[in-house]
């Protein structure tokens, strides 16, 4: 008996144990806050069964207020790529701890991460609040939220790269801009265009919501038409946004194939 | 060529770590020609004393003067003037994978070309010329357009020496230039070093481990230990004793 | 390769068909940059007026209402981390099981395979600020509503990489069990679970790093959290409040990041 105690195959870990139940508390204290009641979820599944029923079929025919919105929203996230692409690309480097002294790069990375930190919309409503609603907040937003995202990106890439070849490239006498050209560059050059593609496409996705804040965009007549309870027009808009997001996706695939010879981008 | 030494360092010290010299008061002269080869065992700071020259390691005291200047003392923007005229050969090739091979041989002229313009890929033909002239003498004609990382060992060497010769240098400095390689392609490299070496007109100095290759290709060896010079001459008055105090102990000579 | 073979030797980068491909991306991204810059709507006004706005905002910021934390901040600040924390429970409770039903090698159905990625693709391709307008539509304001938004966002996330790690894990080790007369299940959480647990601890803390950040910003739609203090801070001009809000934000979203970065680091 004694003998059978002491052989277990699996003996119980019990910081495991705790660990799950602390989850499974803290899930049933977590819910509680909810306020999610059994009635309060059979008006949801009725409200949910109206609400579907309303947004079915899509209603298409605002398609000039839809193709506005969807054509501002892709503007705004072009020309934030652009801009948050070109500024980001000084701050990457100023923000890679292999190239430059400390004092340069910690005011760089924090920025960096305060720019990270802040969700677009937020960055757009406060945008909004200065310097008043339109296009032009939403540009400064994804801006902002670009120069976050990529000069993080293009701190870490520019970090890795191997500084032998920087080296020999300075040892032929080359000025500071062309060890850049031709040591650094070469060696990020694949990745940059991977996060900047990737850029675009999250500038895409973030350009038809920051219109809910009145920052451009689509998303403010997503916004009014959910408060005017149009949900089929609603369902139309979504729909666009959708397609608009794949065909996005595509292009960005297209044009990293074209510009990357022979290696797979690292995809993030 | 004159008669004057074209490098002389003169009482060269270098600390990483103060207190902890890595070289001691080196005196050394290099004519306008010649292959020299630097060897002894490893960490007694061959690496270190090659790196001074063109100052990719910043000497702690002492002066290297090169063509009548002293590269300690020169600012930022002189050095680099200075770095022009210095080719130098990496133990790793160093060659930036992600370019061409006609891309690599090209940066050893970006001392010359406006940022711009090596941007665009707009060399001057007669650099483009020469890279190509290059090319074949190193025996990789038709290799220009393929990329770096796709070539061997002996094939990215190639490159780096081309790329060395490139610069028009006025002196050329390898640092271990065939310690990554097979024995095979170490002679076809040290081959091709000299020879350049020699057509060019260029001091060229390498520093080595490989006794019997030392031997074979430089017209001047220089012996070092513990950060210091122990032997400067002919390779054919290196005796056993003389390599016994470079390398220390005898159980590696049978 | 022939270009060194010419009698001319002119030396190009680039072979005609990729030159041309480039070109046509060059051409297209300045298209697309002028065409945005000349017909998007900005008010010449508001732009040059922007840096003194945003000047005058951050002047109206200082100094930050500290004293506003206890009453208006704390609160919200926890129900955010709520709602992260919850949401991205939901969500692996959600993912799991479709992320299994997308592997082929787990499900060899090709049917139920596309199903379980199109529901993963859905899930990804609509906002979390629109999963909230839907859920708020649904359920009404509040806390629920934001928790819903933010595991619907996450179940694509985590699905398509659950179901990813499983299509890596190595075959010997199931083989094995299989062999060995194993059912199903016993083949799955001996032989699978343990190949793709650090993998998935990986994608699940991630993914609440990115939740935090996201669900700050869904009070803005009436879905909980902090997002509604900085609303009403907002609406009400009380720009040191606003400040003391983001604030609070910034240093929610570095502590996580931090936390999330120490805790992969030692299970990777």
């Amino acid at each position: 008996m004694s003998a059978d105690v002491a052989r277990v195959a699996f003996p119980a870990d019990w910081r495991v144990r705790a660990g799950w139940l602390a989850l499974a508390a803290y899930i049933v204290y977590a819910t509680s806050l909810l306020e999610f009641t059994y009635a309060r979820f059979m008006v949801g599944l009725g409200n949910g069964a109206r609400f579907i029923a309303r947004m079915l079929p899509p209603n298409f025919e605002r398609w000039e207020t839809l193709l506005k919105g969807l054509t501002e929203s892709v503007e705004i996230a072009i020309l934030a790529s652009a801009l948050g692409i070109v500024i980001s690309l000084p701050i990457g480097l100023l923000a890679a701890r292999n190239l430059m002294p400390p004092w340069v790069t910690w005011p760089t990375r924090l920025l960096i991460a305060l720019c990270r930190s802040f969700h677009p919309v937020i960055v757009a409503i406060v945008f909004v609040k200065a310097i008043g609603f339109g296009a032009l907040s939403g540009i400064a937003a994804l801006t902002v939220a670009s120069i976050g995202f990529a000069g993080k990106l293009f701190a870490e890439a520019i970090e890795e790269i191997s500084l032998k070849q920087v080296e020999a490239v300075r040892a032929t006498g080359a000025s500071f801009m062309n060890v850049i050209f031709y040591g650094v560059l070469p060696q990020v050059f694949g990745r940059f265009l991977g996060f900047s593609t990737y850029q675009l496409d999250s500038n895409l996705r973030n350009s038809t919501m920051v219109g809910i804040v009145g920052a451009g965009g689509i998303g403010g007549a997503l916004f009014a038409a959910f408060q005017r309870f149009d949900y089929d027009f609603v369902c139309a808009m979504l729909l666009s946004i959708i397609l608009l997001i794949f065909a996005g996706e595509i292009i960005a695939n297209k044009v990293r194939a074209i510009f990357v010879e022979r290696t797979r981008v690292d995809e993030e | 060529m004159d008669n004057t030494a074209a490098l002389s360092i003169r009482n060269l010290d270098k600390e990483y770590v103060r207190g902890r010299p890595v070289l001691r008061g080196i005196n050394l002269d290099f004519p306008g020609s010649g292959f020299t080869a630097i060897i002894g065992p490893s960490g007694t700071g061959k690496s270190t004393l090659i790196r001074c020259i063109n100052r990719l390691v910043e000497p702690t005291a002492g002066s290297i003067i090169f063509e009548g200047r002293d590269l300690v003392l020169l600012p930022r923007r002189e050095l680099r003037l200075a770095r022009r005229q210095i080719g130098m050969v990496f133990q790793e090739y160093n060659l930036v994978e992600r370019l061409t091979v006609m891309e690599n041989l090209l940066s050893g002229r970006l001392g010359y070309v406006a940022a711009w313009k090596a941007w665009l890929r707009r060399f001057p033909q007669t650099d483009i010329d020469d890279a190509f002239g290059l090319l074949d003498v190193v025996g990789l004609g038709g290799f220009a357009n393929q990329r770096a990382d796709s070539l061997s060992g002996g094939q990215r060497q190639r490159v780096g020496i081309a790329r060395a010769v490139m610069q028009r240098p006025r002196l050329i400095l390898a640092d271990e230039p065939t310690s990554s390689l097979d024995p095979k392609t170490s002679v076809e490299i040290m081959t091709l070093l000299r020879d350049l070496g020699r057509a060019k007109n260029v001091p060229v100095i390498v520093n080595m481990h490989d006794v019997e290759l030392a031997r074979r290709f430089a017209d001047r060896v220089i012996g070092m230990s513990g950060g210091a010079v122990v032997y400067d001459g002919a390779p054919a008055g290196l005796a056993d004793d003389q390599l016994r105090s470079i390398y220390g102990g005898e159980d590696w000579l049978q | 390769m022939n270009a060194a073979t010419l009698e001319e030797k002119v030396w190009r980068r680039f072979t005609p068909a990729q030159r041309l491909a480039r070109f046509a991306v060059y051409l297209g991204l300045v298209t697309a940059i002028v065409v945005s810059i000349q017909t998007i709507e900005v008010i010449p006004e508001f732009l040059l007026d922007a840096p003194e706005q945003m000047a005058d905002l951050l002047r109206r910021m200082w100094p930050v209402a500290f004293s506003y934390y206890p009453k208006g901040v704390h609160e919200a600040l926890i129900e955010t981390l709520h709602i992260a924390t919850l949401g991205t429970i939901i969500s692996v409770v959600i993912a799991f099981p479709i992320g299994l039903a997308a592997a082929h090698n787990i499900v060899p159905n090709r049917l139920l395979n596309h199903i379980a990625r199109l529901l993963l693709v859905s899930s990804r391709s609509v906002n979390s600020l629109v999963w909230a307008l839907l859920f708020v539509a649904v359920f009404g304001p509040g806390a629920l509503a934001g928790t819903l938004a933010i595991a619907f966002r996450s179940v694509g996330f985590v699905g398509k990489l659950v179901g990813e790690a499983v299509e890596e894990a190595n075959r010997g080790t199931i083989e094995a069990l299989e062999a060995s007369g194993a059912p199903w299940l016993s083949a799955l959480t001996f032989g699978y679970w343990p190949q793709i647990q650090p993998a998935f601890w990986s994608v699940v803390l991630f993914r609440w790093d990115i939740n935090v950040r996201e669900s700050a910003v869904l009070g803005l739609v009436g879905a909980g959290g902090i997002g509604m203090a900085l609303d009403t801070a907002m609406n009400l001009f009380q720009w040191d409040r606003v400040a003391m809000v983001l604030l609070a934000i910034f240093t929610v979203v570095i502590v996580a990041e931090i936390v999330v970065t120490a805790i992969r680091q030692r299970i990777l």
